[in-house]
């Protein structure tokens, strides 16, 4: 009997490829002859293709192709056209948003008029997979779960990229393009703002972030672990519990006292995943616009705690007299 | 499968350990950590114990000599063509001329200065140079005791045995940008060694320690209430911290409590001295280095033509306290007082030496 106490899917059905269900809605077919891999069999399903993109998703691989090829271009003309370095400080390298003091006009070109339309282009091809997502949940006749969860991090997305930056008139306040440089930028929007980690909405999506892992690997346990007994067909379980579910929950209800439902895991799942882009969000579009310091409004609400001066009283230099500015 | 995890295993051992033997250490673990503040508040500072172990060498003073005696003619009245040190005894002059060889050109000797047919020429340039810093010296150690307090600095502080300190920057020339139609890296973006091979800004100096461009980036009130500071600017802040961090060997919790990098209240008092500090070097920077431009020759100048500046690294080297906190002062207490007499002129040999 197949089991599931390995890392990789050992269970592999090797049936005849099929295209899936019938579409009634378009008039686009899904183009591609599907065939078997074993490798992704090892990963998820073995069946590759067929593909549909349609004419949202052509429009989405376009005007994402389209931002790439900026970034990409203006990356490798900052290392003067040079392949070697372009790969070796790819990492380092960026698209610089425009400089605050050109405020919400359009830029140069040269000067954050490239990341002004590598970003239009990107933001247009993110809605575009956005409603092709959308659509093909609905063609399929599924529910949109899975485009209202994309929504949530498309949120988190415009408003560093669009929302607050409009808020605080100026492009020059949104996130460049680049590996190093988008961390680099982070650190800098906390310094600047007086320490992200005292705004509570970033603690609320750091929370549901780290409670996003630990309810995948808890559920992803649970399911593995119930496997020799089925639980795998989760679906099924939901109305008709067998001894895979008795046995999770009462795991559970043993461990920690209380146990989610075959059911319920998933609406956890999703709202922690959901939750965390969007609570994120919220404490991003409130940085700068309403709130100018976080560890002042800390101290303002009694969120941080005085500590004990060990030094004594250190007294800024700047306000005292004779001190050269 | 078993053999080829085996395989993996002995590869990177022998990769980390080859990595092990490159110079400077690298950073790996076991570090060291020293408490640094009330306890459970993060105020650790991590120390790399082989770095640290490397920089012993270089954090030794030389040999202590005893200050001479005050007494005698004056170096003035004994030699000719003494525009600074002119009060201290001929004594101390020769004294301090041959602990300043030491310091400075032990390879080269007096010759690096002097016409060695005439000591009391002017010709070259590297003459007129270390009169200016003399000058430099002592106005560091009287008018920068915020800074350097009495432990005071030397030409050994900066010059360690070098003719040229090691630590010293040049604005470096705007990027080429061609047409200006494509590849703009704003000043950063590329691994800069000022800033820790970070994509930070790569020159983090020119505005804060030879301009006096705005350091703080924080506003005063939880709310907003004017303060128009950018992310952007930020990030120039964070790369000059980032340099000061480098230059001393030290973590940003030396002088902040990083939970508000701007409070001064809980900060530790180091940041005071660090505050004048970032003064002092803006100070040495516009009154001694810039002034001496054109007395260099161009093969001494940065790419664009400036002259080399200091900055947090040229004394500290890496150490929290240059020589770890070595007072070589005591020893030669006239580099302290501050001259009397009219500086002397940067500019005055700048033709012979232009050459």
């Amino acid at each position: 009997m197949a089991d599931y106490q390995n890392l990789f899917t050992a269970v592999q059905v090797a049936g005849p490829v099929h295209h899936g269900t019938e579409l009634h809605d378009s008039m686009s077919t899904r183009t591609g002859k599907p065939f078997l891999l074993h490798i992704a069999g090892r990963l998820g399903n073995a069946q590759i293709g067929p593909i549909y993109l349609g004419g949202l998703g052509v429009m989405s691989l376009m005007f994402g192709l389209a931002a790439f090829t900026i970034i990409g271009m203006n990356m490798l003309a900052s290392v003067n056209w040079d392949p070697i370095q372009f790969i070796r400080q790819l990492f380092w390298l960026a698209l610089e948003p425009p400089a605050p003091g050109n405020g919400l006009k359009f830029a140069p070109l040269n000067q954050g008029g490239w990341w002004q339309i590598a970003g239009l282009s990107l933001t247009v091809s993110i809605l575009l997979w956005w409603a092709n997502v959308y659509r093909r949940a609905r063609a399929l006749k599924m529910g949109t779960h899975i485009a209202w969860a994309f929504a949530a991090a498309i949120w988190l997305f415009l408003v560093l990229g669009l929302f607050r930056p409009v808020l605080m008139g100026s492009w020059g306040e949104a996130v460049p393009f680049g590996i190093f440089p988008h961390l680099d930028w982070t650190a800098a929007f906390s310094l600047r703002y007086g320490n992200l980690f005292y705004n509570p909405f970033h603690a609320l999506s750091i929370a549901f972030l780290y409670g996003s892992a630990l309810l995948f690997a808890m559920h992803g346990a649970t399911i593995l672990a119930v496997g020799r007994y089925g639980g795998e067909r989760e679906i099924e379980q939901i109305i008709d519990r067998g001894t895979a579910t008795e046995r999770a929950a009462l795991f559970w209800r043993w461990t920690m006292g209380f146990n989610a439902t075959m059911e319920s895991i998933h609406r956890w799942a999703w709202w922690f995943a959901v939750l965390c882009p969007l609570t994120g969000g919220i404490g991003i579009l409130l940085t700068g616009t309403v709130v100018d310091n976080w560890y002042l409004w800390a101290v303002k609400h009694g969120v941080a705690p005085p500590y004990p001066h060990v030094w004594g009283t250190v007294v800024d230099p700047a306000t005292l007299q004779g001190v050269k500015p | 499968m078993i053999v080829r995890i085996f395989q993996l295993v002995i590869m990177l051992t022998l990769g980390m350990m080859l990595t092990a033997c490159k110079d400077p250490p690298v950073e790996r673990l076991p570090m060291d950590s020293v408490q640094h503040g009330y306890r459970g508040t993060g105020m650790v500072q991590i120390y790399n114990p082989r770095t640290v172990a490397s920089q012993d060498a270089l954090n030794t003073a030389p040999p202590s000599t005893p200050p001479l005696p005050d007494s005698g003619p004056r170096a003035k009245e004994a030699y000719k063509n003494v525009q600074v040190l002119g009060d201290l005894s001929a004594g101390q002059f020769i004294g301090l001329m041959t602990a300043m060889t030491t310091w400075v050109a032990p390879k080269d000797g007096c010759a690096y200065c002097h016409n060695v047919e005439n000591l009391a020429d002017d010709s070259k340039y590297t003459k007129v140079v270390a009169r200016k810093m003399i000058e430099m010296t002592r106005h560091i150690n009287s008018n920068w005791k915020n800074h350097v307090a009495e432990t005071g600095v030397t030409c050994y502080t900066c010059h360690r045995g070098n003719p040229v300190p090691k630590q010293v920057w040049f604005t470096p020339l705007e990027q080429n940008k061609g047409a200006d139609f494509i590849g703009d890296n704003a000043g950063q973006n590329t691994p800069g060694k000022l800033v820790n091979m970070s994509s930070l800004p790569t020159d983090p100096l020119t505005p804060y320690l030879l301009q006096d461009k705005q350091i703080r980036v924080n506003g005063p009130t939880p709310l907003p209430s004017g303060n128009r500071s950018s992310t952007k600017q930020a990030e120039w802040t964070y790369g000059l911290m980032t340099h000061m961090s480098n230059s001393l060997g030290v973590n940003c919790t030396y002088c902040h409590n990083t939970r508000s990098f701007q409070s001064w209240e809980g900060s530790p008092p180091q940041r005071i001295t660090a505050y004048h500090g970032i003064r002092m070097a803006r100070d040495v920077n516009n009154a001694y280095m810039v002034p001496l431009t054109d007395t260099f020759p161009v093969n001494r100048k940065g790419e664009g033509g400036d002259v080399a500046k200091v900055s947090c690294a040229t004394c500290h080297q890496g150490a929290y306290k240059p020589l770890y906190g070595y007072p070589m002062l005591k020893d030669h207490p006239y580099l302290a007082s501050l001259a009397k007499s009219a500086a002397a002129p940067a500019n005055e040999v700048t033709k012979t030496a232009a050459k």
